[in-house]
């Protein structure tokens, strides 16, 4: 969460940026005291050191073109096979995983509200199990993954609909730095 | 990641400070056979920060076993049998009757007496004499009734038990403790992630519980008398479902190391974890068997979450549910005739009981997202989650599902109790 704060701070310094021709056109009359242009330059300078992880074009996990940028995967009520929709998914990841051998995958699984708290930490290891299996059935090693479970406890959608928990019934797959 | 561990320390640091939200308790629901009874002012008891006689009979109410009788304005109160007016409480329709006195001592300390009388034999059934602080006159009450409960219906008393549970409030969790009677709250562990599924060890004095704060389920055992806890349970994947052996040395825990959620045996202390499931089907939720023998748990090797049983060092299980495809949460009475769970039927959640020898079962809540049950140490009350207007709140019920209560904390969820046990004494 901090991360994408900073991160936004970063692009909104970076929009500043884009924009400096503006205030330096109007800021012509008084050439000298600049002081419309100076906080921008700082502002460009302070975007500095958070540039390389702002270059989001350069990794392919955050370019929302690219399909390593998708995580969840969704399951049924009560079930946790993975739909076969979904495999395109695991195989980008099971790929940049196999290419990234330094990099480790977390893949949490979680659950809707209903029922045992502690079976739903249950259902939420046998999905996120099952994704781990796939991948490793795709080539990765399995020191670079681990499955863990949220159960119930960590909801996406909190009001007590089936579109919402849908939404709650997933694995997310998460990078170092992401969770 | 360090920052949610350092910010769990600092409130760590904060344990024991009284928590401001406290349960209020309301009975909605009226037992069979209820014994009538009076309580009458404990002469001199205005001495006192509380009324003892206001607890006694508050305490006897919320059981559900007792009918109150009026006390009324009874002058000048009687505390001594001699001084009590048998004829009218007999005409009344009174059984039994509650009288007391309470002086102060030299040393600045009280002392208590009480008697509980027959009306009809009009004889004493019981007197005590209790030497108190003013701190202690809750705990002194909750020990009458206690006592007047005992000798009246036969059962233990279990108002001066404690109970935990977990409050969250916005974004913030907190493991709290208080007396059976929801006052005295304590926090004894806030965090920023969930905390479930807090367990007594049999003597009291910890708690295991599992909580999130590294993002991912981590089983600790907290001391309530040093404040410190450790952790017992951090391997690789998830950690949970924690529950005490009979004799406190060891847990039963669900780990995912090996891969699947299986039963493992653990040292309280987190050493020399061995697994005792082996199907490869969800194996979770163990629950000793009070003779400590045997092992209730929840798997899905059937295809459907069912309760079964297993010896302690595993070996086969035998299938204890057969009807539904959703029967989860084993609790087991002390007296390891019923088992307690929860059952998912129509799409509701609710708890049942099953007469392990007869295989007889019964409903004993309606709700509609009732959860995490907890049997009182006198196995007559099951303390449970449930939800009103979208909101956690606890429940109990007796165990013949007709006395009901409710506990809430206002503006906050209250969710996973665990009613602590008995102490001797």
């Amino acid at each position: 969460m901090k991360k994408l704060l900073a991160l936004a701070a970063a692009l909104a310094l970076l929009a500043g940026c884009a924009s400096t021709p503006m205030p330096e056109s109007k800021a012509g009359v008084e050439d000298r005291t600049a002081t419309g242009s100076a906080p921008v330059e700082q502002g460009s300078s302070a975007a500095t050191p958070v540039a390389p992880q702002a270059e989001q074009q350069a990794n392919p996990l955050k370019d929302p073109k690219n399909i390593l940028s998708k995580r969840s995967i969704f399951y049924e009520y009560d079930k946790y096979e993975v739909r076969d929709e979904y495999k395109p998914l695991l195989q980008a990841h099971a790929n940049y995983l196999s290419q990234h051998p330094g990099d480790k995958l977390l893949i949490q699984g979680n659950c809707d509200e209903r029922g045992s708290r502690e079976y739903n930490i249950a259902l939420g290891q046998k999905r996120a199990d099952g994704v781990k299996k796939i991948l490793e059935l795709m080539g990765v090693k399995d020191s670079q993954i681990e499955s863990v479970s949220l159960g119930e406890e960590k909801p996406r959608c909190t009001e007590q609909t089936e579109e919402c928990y849908a939404q709650d019934r997933r694995s997310d797959l998460l990078y170092p730095g992401e969770y | 990641m360090r920052f949610a561990l350092r910010a769990v320390l600092l409130l760590l640091a904060l344990a024991c400070s009284s928590a401001q939200a406290q349960l209020s308790i309301e009975i909605t629901g009226g037992g069979a056979n209820q014994i009538p009874i009076g309580v009458l002012r404990f002469a001199g008891e205005q001495a006192l920060p509380q009324n003892i006689s206001d607890i006694v009979e508050a305490d006897l109410q919320r059981s559900g076993r007792f009918r109150m009788l009026f006390a009324g304005s009874v002058d000048p109160l009687p505390t001594e049998m001699a001084q009590v007016n048998f004829d009218d409480w007999k005409n009344r329709g009174g059984d039994a009757l509650v009288i007391g006195s309470v002086v102060r001592l030299a040393d600045g300390r009280y002392e208590a007496r009480f008697r509980l009388l027959d009306i009809p034999r009009q004889t004493q059934i019981a007197g005590v004499a209790f030497t108190l602080t003013a701190q202690q006159v809750r705990a002194t009450a909750h020990r009458i009734a206690d006592m007047v409960y005992e000798k009246l219906t036969g059962d233990r008393g279990v108002f001066s038990t404690r109970i935990a549970y977990v409050v969250k409030q916005g974004s913030r969790y907190e493991l709290q403790i208080a007396d059976a009677d929801g006052v005295g709250a304590q926090t004894a562990l806030a965090s920023r992630e969930p905390i479930i599924s807090p367990s007594w060890s049999p003597d009291g004095t910890r708690l295991a519980y599992v909580s999130f704060e590294n993002k991912k389920p981590v089983v600790y055992v907290h001391s309530l008398v040093s404040g410190r806890r450790q952790v017992v349970a951090n391997f690789k994947g998830s950690n949970s479902a924690p529950a005490w052996s009979v004799d406190g040395q060891q847990l039963a825990v669900v780990l995912s190391k090996d891969g699947g959620s299986q039963i493992y045996l653990i040292g309280a202390d987190g050493s020399n974890p061995r697994r005792i499931t082996q199907s490869s089907a969800i194996n979770t939720e163990p629950f000793f068997a009070p003779d400590g023998q045997s092992i209730y748990f929840t798997s899905d090797r059937g295809g459907s979450p069912q309760i079964y049983r297993m010896g302690v060092t595993g070996g086969d299980a035998t299938r204890i549910t057969f009807t539904g495809n959703y029967n989860v949460s084993p609790r087991i009475t002390p007296d390891g005739k019923t088992l307690i769970f929860i059952a998912r039927e129509n799409g509701r959640f609710q708890l049942k009981s099953l007469d392990l020898a007869s295989g007889q079962a019964q409903a004993l809540t309606d709700g509609q997202h009732d959860e995490s049950p907890s049997i009182a140490p006198n196995g007559k009350m099951i303390l449970y989650a449930t939800q009103m207007s979208n909101r956690g709140s606890l429940a109990a019920v007796s165990i013949d599902g007709r006395v009901k209560q409710r506990l809430s904390v206002q503006a906050a969820d209250v969710r996973e109790p665990a009613w602590g046990p008995l102490f001797n004494n």
